[in-house]
């Protein structure tokens, strides 16, 4: 650096480096790729480790895996299905985080909204016999409404008497867990089991394998419409944040609080809408799970779907399109949990992924040098 | 020894941020005995130098010597062992405690049992020594800024500092408290002290400092000038690297209508005290009418409480006529209010540029939209057209300087000035019949704000009514075609020519009517 004789001349022939961090001033777009791509091969590296303390062989146990979740058409479909609800939930989580609305309430949404789809077969609302065009969509809206009813609570709790959203939406998810449950032990229960009646096939959603008497290859395929609907909600959600004047504001009210304030937007009604269309989206995610996978109402019907989509919408940097990809290799990865033994090793290496890939955001907001002792900045 | 010692030395100081060359070779030296403003627009490295003076920052290159000897400064308790104190801008005073435990507070002496009477009595004399006077037994929060600022500079001086660096000292003073300051800064030099006073105010800078030395981007521009040498506009070319404009020409122009009109006006602070009595005050179209007065004297809330951000208890806004704010309205529609000041025509400059004025995250373009989303053509029923969002976007760009790679950039991205440019822009590209702007040039530097003084007259010319509401005396003199003072939430009289002299009156709580018998019964 310099010739001058330096104060710190003495350090210099000792050569010592440190790290330093610095704050990146740019983020090109690439770089968010880089990291995370980076930040899952490392995962998967310390994954391997631990594959190789408890005496498996790495290569072989992610290889099966990774046919597990998507190697053929069979299991690809299957992933999809899975990726279905996990889509809604995360979809739900980041409507609500835009505006920094910590509704940590999908999983209890999420049930709400199977309990108020099958409010329309089970009620029944609707007689069985009614045709799949009337019943499906009203069990949506319904889902939809039962969603929207879970999120306008504390909603409304917090845009009027600034009740704490995190935890009122925590409390909510055992409100509705337990609800649900009352519904399938007692009321609806089939023969004292715990669960309802299996739907009419009226109020299921289309699958493939439906229709593998005409194309022969849809046989086994699992995937049903719900997977687009999921799509398209998707759309709709990067259309209302980006495309739309409400959107503007949500985004507006989670960026600065005040700046809304100064631009005269009404910031105790829009909570308590964002949280109703958070509510909505968890619950149109129960909704398709039972309609289009289980075909009855019963316990156990969300695998923690609503606190993966925390995480999903947190990786997809709250951007409703990249949802999808990173649901669908979640998807994957609860898949390839059920299929290899033990099942632990999937879930523990998609802690690993999920704790390299939160890290790795520090990665993508500073950079580290090597600095010589001495000559730091 | 000989009179001309140096206390510190600064040699070829140079430091690298991220993207920036914050002092590039920097060289400064403060003599015994001697008040020396660094002069500087702002991001011209002033702070970064003094923060590598105190120990917080460390240099890249160059040295440093205190009285003679090379230091190595690692932190502040090392500047502070070598005698070197700053005392910030921002006072770093814990409110519910005394004067004394403020002083006392992270030194290693006194141990468990305080003795504070003991330590009281050292205050004062130290004060007396100094002409600091402060109760050292009173609670910070009933201190005025002055004399919080005194408790700063006790601070420094018990912990033996004999040289002192002060920091924009006089932004949060009125014109009586900073006479009083630089009393006390001239008695401090008496006692043996040296000074650093760090500004951008070029008539502080000529009244005080024996020398000066300007920093422009980092650069050393001018080293050691001797004041008695030197005029403004010398100064001035220093900072900014051209000739600056101080009066900006200001066309004669009759007022028109009364615009907005604003009757006995109450409204509460964020703390629930009556920051409003009762104030009225009117502005007509094609007139700048400035409201002085020290900070804290219902500024802010009289801004918000036109712009219907505050509920105001009693009184009422007039805009043209039509009643928008009243008294007693509930404070549940607030936003509703907002909205109706905003669809009247009213614009307003606020005065936090970062946490209200903008969103920091967001882009340019979804900032400069923010008050035109609801209309056409930005607004397409439900749904935002991006494309004419970016067209006015780019346009505004253009007309009003903004320095930004692209209009998707954040405006978190953006300088002091430039933000400022933005929220400009915005508000007075929607024609606004009234504008209320805040402290529009706070923190600008000397060409900044010639652009926005600069565009405020225009609004003038184009027959909009500005409210102008500022606490630098000099700026409202040169805009305001009248001034109203302000104090403790009242208006202490409206003057049309005026000089500071009268202003600070005023401000410091003297009615016009008051103020015209004392000359009287002086004659």
């Amino acid at each position: 650096m310099t010739t001058k004789p330096s104060l710190f001349a003495q350090y210099r022939s000792g050569a010592r480096f440190r790290l330093r961090m610095e704050p990146r001033l740019e983020q090109p777009g690439w770089l968010g790729l880089i990291v995370s791509l980076g930040a899952v091969t490392f995962a998967l590296v310390l994954g391997g480790i631990v594959l190789m303390l408890v005496g498996g062989d790495p290569i072989r146990a992610y290889a099966f895996m990774a046919k597990a979740a998507f190697g053929g058409i069979g299991v690809f479909s299957d992933t999809l299905v899975k990726a279905t609800p996990l889509i809604l939930v995360s979809l739900a989580a980041v409507v609500a985080f835009r505006m920094r609305l910590w509704n940590i309430g999908a999983e209890g949404q999420f049930y709400l909204g199977a309990f108020g789809a099958s409010l329309v077969v089970l009620t029944p609302l609707l007689p069985p016999e009614t045709s799949p065009w009337l019943m499906i969509p009203a069990m949506m809206v319904m889902g939809m409404l039962a969603g929207a009813l879970w999120g306008f609570i504390p909603g409304y709790l917090k845009a009027k008497y600034n009740v704490n959203e995190i935890i009122s939406t925590l409390m909510m998810n055992y409100i509705a867990v337990a609800w649900n449950n009352y519904f399938i032990f007692d009321v609806w229960s089939e023969g004292g089991f715990q669960m309802s009646r299996q739907f009419p096939k009226t109020a299921w959603l289309p699958r493939l394998t439906d229709y593998a008497a005409q194309v022969p290859m849809f046989r086994g395929l699992t995937i049903h419409l719900g997977f687009v609907i999921a799509l398209i909600a998707a759309g709709v959600v990067w259309w209302i944040m980006y495309r739309s004047r409400w959107g503007y504001e949500i985004r507006l009210i989670g960026d600065n609080p005040r700046a809304a304030r100064y631009a005269g937007i009404n910031i105790v009604r829009n909570t308590i809408l964002v949280m109703m269309l958070s509510g909505a989206l968890a619950g149109l995610g129960g909704m398709l799970e039972i309609s289009g996978v289980v075909h009855r109402l019963q316990g156990a019907i969300s695998s923690g779907y609503g606190f993966t989509g925390i995480i999903i919408a947190w990786l997809a940097k709250l951007n409703p399109i990249l949802v999808v990809p990173i649901s669908i290799l979640f998807g994957g990865l609860l898949l390839a949990g059920r299929e290899i033994q033990p099942s632990g090793i999937p879930m523990l290496i998609q802690g690993i992924i999920l704790v390299c890939l939160i890290g790795s955001d520090f990665l993508f907001r500073n950079r580290i040098r090597l600095v010589q002792i001495g000559q730091e900045a | 020894m000989d009179d001309h010692l140096n206390v510190v030395e600064l040699r070829g100081i140079t430091k690298q941020f991220p993207g920036v060359l914050a002092n590039d070779q920097v060289d400064f030296t403060l003599r015994s005995g001697e008040i020396h403003a660094l002069l500087g627009e702002n991001g011209a490295g002033k702070s970064t130098l003094v923060n590598i003076l105190t120990g917080l920052y460390r240099p890249d290159e160059g040295t440093i010597r205190v009285d003679g000897e090379v230091v190595d400064l690692r932190s502040p308790r090392d500047a502070i062992n070598y005698g070197i104190g700053m005392v910030h801008q921002h006072f770093m005073l814990v409110p519910t405690q005394t004067v004394t435990e403020n002083i006392l507070l992270g030194l290693d002496e006194p141990r468990f049992n305080m003795n504070l009477s003991h330590y009281d009595q050292i205050i004062t004399d130290l004060g007396e020594q100094y002409g600091l006077q402060v109760d050292p037994r009173a609670r910070i929060w009933q201190l005025s800024v002055g004399e919080q600022q005194r408790v700063e500079i006790l601070k420094m001086l018990y912990r033996g500092a004999k040289v002192l660096i002060m920091d924009e000292p006089t932004a949060v003073l009125a014109p009586q408290e900073i006479k009083e300051l630089f009393a006390t800064l001239r008695s401090m030099i008496a006692e043996g002290k040296s000074i650093i006073f760090i500004s951008h105010k070029l008539d502080e800078v000529m009244a005080i400092a024996d020398r000066i030395t300007v920093l422009r981007k980092g650069k050393l521009s001018a080293e050691g000038l001797l004041t008695k040498e030197m005029t403004k506009q010398d100064l001035a070319r220093e900072m900014v690297g051209r000739d600056v404009l101080f009066r900006l020409n200001k066309v004669e122009q009759t007022p028109g209508n009364t615009v907005l009109a604003v009757e006995g006006l109450k409204a509460l602070n964020n703390k629930g005290l009556q920051a409003l009595r009762g104030l009225s005050l009117h502005v007509a179209a094609g007139e700048i009418v400035g409201v002085a007065g020290v900070a804290g004297n219902g500024q802010t809330e009289l801004a918000e409480a036109i712009t219907g951000l505050r509920p105001i208890s009693e009184g009422k806004v007039v805009v043209h006529g039509q009643v928008l704010i009243e008294g007693g309205m509930s404070g549940q529609r607030r936003s509703r209010h907002v909205r109706q000041v905003i669809d009247a025509g009213v614009s307003h400059v606020p005065e936090d540029r970062t946490h209200v004025g903008t969103a920091p995250n967001l882009s340019i373009t979804d900032n400069l939209i923010m008050k035109g989303y609801r209309q056409p053509p930005i607004a397409r029923g439900w749904s935002i057209d991006s494309i004419s969002a970016n067209t006015r976007a780019e346009s505004l760009r253009e007309d009003y300087d903004i320095i930004v790679p692209t209009i998707d950039t954040p405006a978190r991205l953006l300088s002091g000035g430039n933000l400022q440019r933005l929220i400009l822009a915005r508000e007075i590209s929607c024609e606004p019949k009234l504008m209320i702007a805040m402290q529009p040039t706070r923190g600008l530097d000397v060409g900044a704000i010639e652009s926005v003084q600069r565009l405020l007259l225009q609004q003038r010319e184009n027959g909009a009514a500005i409210l102008l509401i500022s606490e630098e005396l000099e700026e409202l003199i040169s805009l305001s075609d009248r001034i109203y003072v302000i104090y403790e939430g009242e208006i202490m009289g409206e003057v049309m020519e005026s000089d500071p002299e009268t202003l600070g009156l005023m401000m410091t709580g003297t009615r016009q009517e008051d103020l015209v018998e004392t000359r009287k019964v002086s004659q």
